[in-house]
C-alpha cells in the first residue's frame, strides 16, 4: 500500500480560444520497482503508478501507460489547446487498485 | 640528452615553486550572485550577504548553496510546482492539522494557522526557557508529547522532515538570525570548535571543505560553503528530504568517522554554530540540492 500520495496539478484559470497552454503535473508516490531487495534479501514488491490519463469534458487528453522504470514523484508536463471552457480530468492509478483524481476547471475568455 | 634532462629538471622546479605560490585557501568566487526568483517574481532571495562580524578575516561575504549548483537544479527551486520538496511541504501542513494523542489536539488547536511559525525557522536552533539548547524537532517532540499526549516522532522520520519543512517555509525570505550570545554562547563555542576538530582517517574538518575549498568540486560536485539556511533540504540524489543533522552525520562519515547522533548535543550544538555562519542569509525554505 503507498502512503502519502498526493496529486499536484497546476493549469492556468484562464486562456483564449484555441490557446495551447501548458499543463504540469506531479504525483507524490515512492514508485517502488519490484527489483529491490531489502536488508535480509526478500525482494521488496513491485508498487507503483501503473497509468495515467488525462480528460477534457470527457475528450481523452492524454492516456499513459507506466512502467517500473519511472522515478519516484513522477512528474509530467504537455501543450495541450483548449477549444471551450471546461474542466480537466487527471487519473493515477496505482497497482494496489487505488485512484487518485484531481479536477482543475479552465475559463476561456 | 642532457639539455633536456636539464630542461625536464628547470620545468619540474617551475612546478614546484608554482605549487608552493599556491595559497592553503583555495576557494572559487561564485560567477554570479543573482537572486533566486520565486514562482516568476511572488518573492525573490538574495543569494549573497556581507558575512556575520563573528566571521571577520574568514569570508567577506557569504553565499547560498544554490549559487554553487547547476543551473537544471537552480531552476527547479524557482518554482514551487517542480520543487519537490514541496510535496512534503503539503504533506506536513495535512499533518499539522491532524488531530493525534490521548489530548485531541493537533498542532493547530493551539498554533492555528501554520503561518503563526513565520520566524520561527531564522532563529532555530535556540536556547529555550530551561537554558538548554533546541533545534526545531526538540520543540515539535516537546508540543507532541505534552500538550498533544502524543508520541514522539523519530529525530529523521518523514513525518519529522515534514513539519520542519511546513514550518520552516512560512519563514522564506526572512534573515537567518540565530542568537550566539547570553545562554547560547557556550553551546555556540563548542560548535565552532567541533566546525575546526579534524574528524575520521580522512582527519577533515567542516572548515577545510567548506571554508577553505569553497566552489571548488568534490567529486562530481561543487563545495559550497556549508550553509544551512536552506534546510531541510529536497536532495535529488536521495529523492527526499534531509534535515541538517543527517546532513552532519553524512559529512562526518564520508570522513570515515564514528559520527554523532542525529539530534546528540553534539549536533545541536554544531547547528547553531553553522546557522549563525549563515546568519542574514535568507531562509529557503525547502531548497533543492544535488
Amino acid at each position: 500500500m503507498a502512503d502519502n500520495v498526493k496529486p499536484r496539478v497546476r493549469v492556468p484559470k484562464t486562456a483564449k480560444a484555441g490557446e495551447v497552454i501548458t499543463i504540469k503535473t506531479l504525483i507524490s508516490h515512492q514508485m517502488e520497482s519490484g527489483q529491490r531487495k531489502d536488508q535480509d534479501g526478500n525482494v521488496i514488491p513491485r508498487s507503483i503508478i501503473n497509468h495515467f490519463s488525462v480528460s477534457f469534458n470527457g475528450t481523452p487528453v492524454l492516456d499513459v501507460k507506466m512502467e517500473p522504470a519511472i522515478s519516484t514523484n513522477p512528474y509530467f508536463e504537455f501543450e495541450v489547446a483548449v477549444p471551450e471552457s471546461g474542466e480537466f480530468l487527471f487519473t493515477w492509478k496505482d497497482d494496489d487498485g487505488s485512484v487518485y483524481e484531481d479536477r482543475q476547471s479552465i475559463e476561456i475568455s | 640528452m642532457s639539455s633536456i634532462r636539464m630542461k625536464t629538471c628547470a620545468m619540474t622546479a617551475a612546478v614546484a615553486a608554482l605549487f608552493l605560490s599556491v595559497p592553503s585557501h583555495a576557494e572559487t568566487e561564485p560567477e554570479t550572485t543573482d537572486p533566486i526568483v520565486i514562482n516568476g517574481g511572488e518573492l525573490e532571495l538574495p543569494t549573497v550577504a556581507p558575512a556575520p562580524a563573528h566571521l571577520e578575516g574568514v569570508f567577506d561575504q557569504i553565499y547560498s548553496g544554490w549559487l554553487f549548483r547547476d543551473a537544471a537544479t537552480q531552476a527547479m527551486q524557482m518554482d514551487d510546482f517542480e520543487n519537490p520538496g514541496m510535496i512534503f511541504v503539503d504533506q506536513g501542513i495535512d499533518d499539522w492539522n491532524t488531530v493525534e494523542g490521548k489530548a485531541g489536539k493537533s498542532c493547530a488547536s493551539c498554533h492555528e494557522d501554520i503561518e503563526s511559525m513565520k520566524g520561527v525557522r531564522a532563529a532555530m536552533p535556540k536556547v529555550n526557557e530551561a537554558g538548554d539548547l533546541w533545534s526545531m524537532e526538540d520543540y515539535i517532540n516537546d508540543c507532541r508529547t505534552s500538550r498533544m499526549q502524543a508520541e514522539a516522532l523519530e529525530w529523521d522520520s518523514d513525518r519529522m522532515k515534514n513539519l520542519t519543512a511546513a514550518i520552516s517555509v512560512q519563514s522564506r525570505g526572512m534573515p537567518m538570525d540565530v542568537a550566539i550570545d547570553g545562554l547560547a554562547e557556550p553551546y555556540w563555542e563548542q560548535g565552532r570548535e567541533m566546525y575546526y576538530t579534524r574528524y575520521g582517517q580522512l582527519e577533515l574538518a567542516c572548515a577545510n571543505c567548506h571554508e577553505g575549498h569553497y566552489g571548488d568540486w568534490i567529486r562530481a560536485d561543487h563545495l559550497s560553503q556549508g550553509m544551512t539556511n536552506g534546510f531541510p533540504v529536497y536532495r535529488l540524489k536521495q529523492a527526499a528530504l534531509v534535515s541538517q543533522h543527517n546532513r552532519f552525520r553524512g559529512c562526518i562519515r564520508d570522513t570515515r568517522g564514528e559520527t554523532f547522533d542525529m539530534g546528540s548535543d553534539e549536533f545541536r550544538a554544531l547547528e547553531l554554530y553553522v546557522a549563525s555562519r549563515g546568519n542574514g542569509l535568507p531562509v529557503e525554505g525547502v531548497s533543492v540540492r544535488h
